[in-house]
């Protein structure tokens, strides 16, 4: 059984439809990567997910053992303002705001979980520092970090590559293929880079006019796929 | 003058004023970071305002303790104003400066039709700026601050860490099913019941300053949530224990004296700032 079903989904703003009719679903241990162009409503299909806005049609079921508060989100841009003090202990330790539940007090196992997943993102060394002082690759690790506080099931990470180097990008792709095939971690991630998409993930959903979801094999012998190929991998050449 | 400063303290209204004081300070520092970054500090600003207008409603109406309204109102205010702010940004912006505006003109207007004493402009000017009020606190209105406080703080601890979430990431904490809006609205009740707490204090158009000042101030020097926290309380605390003293020996009004300590305090920590203190600290 699916982890995540999407039936009939539809997307947007207010009554205004960016997406219609997309069907998808993923299984625990798949790794997926969604792309698209600019504005073809990506990071508006993750919020629809995250229940952090309705579906204007269709629905978007859990199975397979999965509770909905049991996803770990990493945005595309956090909303964190650039003077917000607060240290990279803290932020990761709020990844398990919904293990405390009730409890207004992180207990020991808590603690123990984040200071485990900040070693496992090699951000221990930087606990005590301020966030906003960290660079943009520290940045990632650490919401990630915390996102795996959160889950040890689903992962969804938008464009969590963005803005980083390429040595960095890199890490960042193996520490993400590591959680996926060693602590079987389901992986849905937006990217532009659709080189690197199709070289870690075993499916691929497109979305924009044309829509294409399926394993990766199959999305590279689509036409789809070569015209996109060309263009992005073109752009990535230049 | 230390023996003048001893003698005040003798006197049990100048111990009301300063436990007041102290609790009043303490509890409008402890949410003023998460107002200023969570682009609250317009909500507070609004809700001085609606507080002021019902000062004035409470006047004329001739209800003896004028917090036992002016509370309810403000806090219905901030649910409303919370509401319409969340669904349109802008339209909500427009919202608040509507109500809190209006608020303020009929206040006045109110005050100028049925003057409580022949001094209108001294009455409007003690709800505005604060007064010597906070000096001739009954031992009723003393009492409820108190409970109120008690109340706040322990809010304030007992929601720390959904708190400090919310207002660090509101769509993650949403995500992993933290119930963002029951916090958010937690929040505005909180900022509201301090809000009326404070106008004993400072009066209501200086109220934002004792909830932002000594926030900013911490996050001067501070890197962590609960750095900061902890820094502002003690530093809101001291300017408030501060200002009340020089007041009373002085003869400033209490308000103006506590913001001006307030202002020093933040000149100071800024200064501090550039010559590097706390750069590294957690
Ligand atoms: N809060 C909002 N209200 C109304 N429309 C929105 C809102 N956020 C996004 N949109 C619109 O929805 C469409 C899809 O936006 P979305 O952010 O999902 O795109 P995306 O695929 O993630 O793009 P990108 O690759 O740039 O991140 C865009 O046309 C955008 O203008
Ligand atoms: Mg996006």
């Amino acid at each position: 059984m699916a982890q995540l079903t999407c039936k009939d989904v539809s997307l947007g703003y207010e009554g205004h439809v960016i997406l219609s009719g997309l069907n998808f679903s993923v299984s625990a241990g798949n790794y997926l990567c969604i792309v698209g162009e600019n504005g073809s409503g990506k990071s508006t299909l993750m919020k629809t997910i995250l229940g952090l806005q309705k579906p204007l049609g269709g629905s978007i079921t859990f199975g397979d053992g999965l509770q909905n508060n049991e996803i770990g989100y990493l945005p595309q841009q956090t909303q964190v303002q650039k003077d917000f003090p607060a240290t990279v202990w803290e932020i990761v330790l709020s990844g398990c705001q919904a293990r405390a539940g009730r409890r207004p007090y992180y207990n020991k196992e808590e603690k123990a979980l984040a200071r485990e997943n900040m070693d496992k993102m090699n951000v221990s060394q930087f606990a005590r520092r301020c966030y906003r002082e960290l660079s943009g690759g520290q940045q990632q690790r650490v919401l990630l970090a915390r996102a795996l506080c959160a889950t040890r099931k689903l992962l969804l990470l938008d464009e969590p590559v963005t803005g980083l180097d390429p040595k960095v990008t890199l890490e960042m792709y193996q520490l993400i293929e590591q959680l996926n095939r060693e602590d079987r971690v389901t992986v849905i991630m937006i990217s532009h880079d659709i080189v690197s998409a199709v070289k870690y993930a075993s499916h691929i959903l497109h979305i924009g006019h044309e829509v294409f979801f399926g394993p990766t094999q199959d999305y590279l012998q689509s036409a789809l796929a070569r015209r996109f190929l060309t263009v992005e991998g073109g752009d990535q050449n230049a | 003058m230390l023996d003048q400063l001893r003698m005040y303290l003798g006197f049990p209204f100048v111990q009301y004023a300063l436990i007041v004081g102290v609790l009043i300070a303490l509890c409008s520092s402890l949410l003023g970071v998460t107002l200023v970054l969570k682009r609250f500090s317009f909500i507070g600003d609004g809700l001085s305002h609606v507080a002021f207008g019902a000062m004035a409603i409470a006047g004329i109406m001739h209800i003896n303790s004028e917090m036992l309204f002016v509370l309810p109102a403000t806090v219905l205010c901030a649910i409303l104003l919370l509401r319409t702010g969340q669904n349109t940004r802008i339209k909500g912006d427009a919202a608040i400066a509507m109500i809190s505006v209006g608020s303020l003109a009929v206040g006045y207007m109110l005050l100028n039709l049925f003057p409580k004493s022949s001094n209108v402009s001294s009455d409007v000017c003690t709800s505005l700026f604060g007064s010597t009020s906070i000096l001739t606190l009954s031992l009723t209105e003393v009492w409820l601050c108190v409970g109120l406080s008690i109340a706040v703080v322990a809010i304030f601890l007992l929601f720390y860490n959904k708190i400090f979430a919310v207002t660090f990431d509101e769509d993650f904490s949403h995500s992993t099913g933290t119930r963002v809006e029951a916090y958010n609205l937690l929040i505005a009740v909180v900022i509201a019941v301090i809000i009326v707490l404070a106008m004993n204090l400072v009066g209501s158009l200086l109220i934002s300053a004792l909830i932002i000042f000594p926030a900013m101030s911490a996050m001067r020097l501070f890197r962590s949530f609960k750095g900061v926290t902890i820094c502002s309380a003690v530093l809101s605390v001291s300017c408030a224990v501060i200002g009340i003293l020089i007041s009373i020996l002085a003869g400033t009004p209490v308000g103006s004296t506590i913001v001006a300590a307030d202002i020093v305090a933040f000149l100071l920590f800024s200064v501090l700032a550039r010559l590097g203190v706390g750069a590294r600290k957690a």
